[in-house]
């Protein structure tokens, strides 16, 4: 079971400093302030599944993603690909780790380099990793734009030639040229339309299939993540809510804030569910609410979530963190 | 039959550029009832903000109407001088953008804003203003609303400005609200509630409202008819129910089935190949003849007109037409 593992995180923590500069701090007499984007989130990511993380704005996806990849180091806690702890020091091995795993990004305009062509994007990974040159990059770099769905006559143009959906295929590919097991997608089909979203959607399971891929996938779009996901990571103000298989997730929310947000989707089956009215909003990640940072929203909050962090409860192969839970309430179902 | 709150005939909207003329909106045609919910759907660059800036006469120039008309209970509005037009926006059409941010005066109050909306078009007192203020903002969901009504637009949060550029839009009690992706910049559990006070506010109110959004599920919850847009040009509109459970145009149904839900996750999304044509390259005949499944030798040569489909169901394909040729033949 436990070599089935190709990622793991472990209590994995990021602290942001987001204190003004050192002069008023001294003239107003503030003190430093700290912000909490993601706190001791632990998770497993199995070979071949795709885990997905959703959130909504400030839950500390990307920030959980940017650490995977390495762009931003934790504060504490530790990341295990494959057995081995990320180094986050350049050597040499961390670039044996690094072929290993790739990311996708949202916006698919900011993400390619506008001076380059496409064949040189695409083929920027195999050249920093040594994998590949001259004739035989070239036919490579042809061979992926053709499994992404473009043509190899399109190595030779420039990103703006192509729309958005093109764009993040031509990030698909670049993604995939250096042969990584793992991809770190983030919000990958955000910026395109719903029908656009449908190709990019069907391609990366796809390819999926084909590469025996891994997938981190982050989305805040619950619906895009029921298709995608065989394992669900809820989060909210940085913390895990829940962690459940996603047909669990979608017929039985434990946690209050899954359940929520499950409420909260608009519905395009018009069952004429009258949803129930989501109370509040999110709050200031600098100033979270003391206890569990849902209570001030949750309708079964009581003393002890006002002052205690809930520790997770494992329920099957996944968990969730409520007292409410912990203390054997029956949740009543929406 | 009474004339229709607003109706909108044949509208052409066009956009010089140095390299020609793009039409963002080819012949668009569609009425919105009184008291009734319009939604609006379509990808990028179908022209649904184009449609709705058309109605309150904001196109950006060099984007001008170029023909057709639009008529607010019978009067037309397309071509009034810029003063009279401007006493429409507000009186008797709201608006409530994407961004509440550009909708509010970052250095005015909310007090200030909605009062000076109130007395532009109503005729009452400052204090009668301040007293409909509250209640406006008590009625979009604001708490302590008589306090709050003194802060600045940064005091709030995304979904409260959100709540607070509602009020504004209904303060002089218009008869249409027109909303452009109101929802768009906002977290799903927030989307829910703004959805919900739009909705619920402009029926108490009695406003009809145009929905624009790329988002199904959200015109799915709240609009009672939908049109669907397509390279500038109408493809399909009718009751919500009827176009999202049997779509009758090609394209329709193809984005009905790209759309994930929650219900269950079949394996694949139906897809349609391609993206919509850039405006300076839509092919002849149906705008969406290149990558309809169903396409025929006439789809690419001539042009589909909104057919009527009887039911308030109109939808502009050639596979409609000829059905509807032999049932009147066979009738």
């Amino acid at each position: 079971m436990d070599e089935d593992v190709l990622l793991r995180v472990e209590g994995l923590t990021r602290y942001f400093d987001v204190s003004r500069p050192w002069l008023n701090r001294v003239l107003e007499r503030l003190d430093r302030q700290y912000l909490t984007a993601v706190a001791d989130v632990s998770f497993d990511i199995r070979r071949g599944e795709t885990f997905a993380l959703v959130g909504e704005s400030g839950s500390g996806k990307s920030t959980i993603a940017k650490m995977i990849v390495g762009l931003i180091e934790p504060s504490a806690g530790r990341i295990l690909f494959d057995g081995t702890p990320m180094s986050f020091a350049s050597g040499s091995a961390m670039r044996a780790q690094r072929r290993r795993f790739q990311m996708i990004f949202q916006d698919p305009f900011a993400s390619l380099n506008p001076r380059w062509h496409v064949g040189d994007i695409i083929a920027e990974p195999m050249r920093t990793f040594g994998m590949a040159q001259g004739a035989e990059l070239r036919r490579e770099v042809g061979r992926l734009l053709e499994t992404v769905g473009l043509s190899a006559r399109d190595s030779r143009k420039f990103p703006h030639e192509f729309s958005g959906g093109q764009r993040q295929r031509i990030a698909i590919a670049r993604a995939l040229s250096s042969r990584p097991e793992f991809i770190v997608c983030d919000e990958p089909t955000s910026a395109l339309d719903v029908s656009v979203q449908a190709q990019i959607l069907n391609l990366m399971r796809d390819l999926q299939d084909e590469f025996g891929l891994t997938y981190l996938f982050i989305s805040h779009d619950l619906s895009v993540v029921r298709h995608m996901a065989n394992r669900i990571g809820v989060l909210y103000l940085g913390r895990l809510a829940e962690v459940a298989d996603g047909k669990r997730l979608f017929e039985t929310p434990r946690h209050p804030y899954s359940r929520m947000l499950l409420d909260a989707v608009p519905d395009l089956e018009m069952s004429g569910r009258r949803r129930k009215r989501v109370e509040g909003e999110i709050p200031n990640p600098i100033d979270p609410p003391p206890g569990c940072a849902f209570h001030p929203r949750c309708p079964l909050a009581f003393d002890r979530c006002r002052s205690e962090i809930p520790a997770p409860v494992s329920i099957g192969n996944g968990m969730a963190s409520c007292f409410a839970l912990e203390e054997a309430q029956p949740a009543p179902m929406a | 039959m009474a004339a229709p709150l607003l109706s909108v005939r044949d509208l052409v909207v066009e956009f010089p550029t140095r390299r020609g003329t793009l039409r963002a909106l080819d012949r668009v045609s569609f009425d919105i009832e009184a008291g009734e919910v319009l939604g609006m759907v379509g990808e990028s660059g179908a022209g649904k903000s184009i449609t709705g800036a058309a109605i309150i006469g904001l196109i950006e120039p060099p984007g001008r109407i170029v023909g057709g008309e639009i008529r607010l209970q019978g009067e037309r509005i397309d071509s009034l001088p810029a003063e009279r037009m401007r006493r429409i926006r507000g009186k008797r059409i709201g608006m409530v953008f994407q961004d509440p941010l550009t909708s509010l005066n970052p250095l005015y109050t909310v007090a200030e804003q909605l009062i000076e909306t109130i007395r532009t078009h109503l005729d009452v007192g400052e204090r009668e203003a301040r007293e409909r203020a509250v209640s406006l903002l008590d009625q979009v969901g604001i708490p302590a609303a008589r306090r709050r009504i003194d802060d600045y637009p940064h005091h709030f949060s995304g979904g409260m400005r959100q709540r607070v550029v509602i009020a504004l839009a209904l303060a002089a009690e218009p008869e249409l609200v027109i909303a452009d992706e109101p929802t768009t910049a906002l977290d799903v559990s927030v989307q829910a509630q703004i959805i919900d006070v739009l909705r619920d506010l402009c029926a108490e109110k009695g406003a009809a409202v145009l929905l624009i959004t790329h988002d199904m599920g959200v015109i799915a919850e709240t609009a009672d008819r939908v049109a669907v847009l397509y390279a500038g040009r109408m493809a399909e509109i009718g009751p919500v129910r009827d176009v999202i459970k049997a779509a009758e145009h090609p394209y329709t149904r193809g984005l009905m089935g790209s759309i994930p839900t929650l219900a269950h996750s079949s394996s694949r999304l139906t897809q349609i190949p391609g993206s919509m044509p850039r405006l300076d390259a839509i092919p002849p005949g149906c705008a969406f003849n290149p990558r309809c499944p169903e396409v025929m030798p006439r789809c690419r040569q001539d042009r589909p007109d909104l057919i009527d489909r009887g039911d308030r169901r109109q939808v502009a394909c050639w596979l409609h037409a000829s059905a509807a040729r032999q049932e009147a033949g066979n009738g």
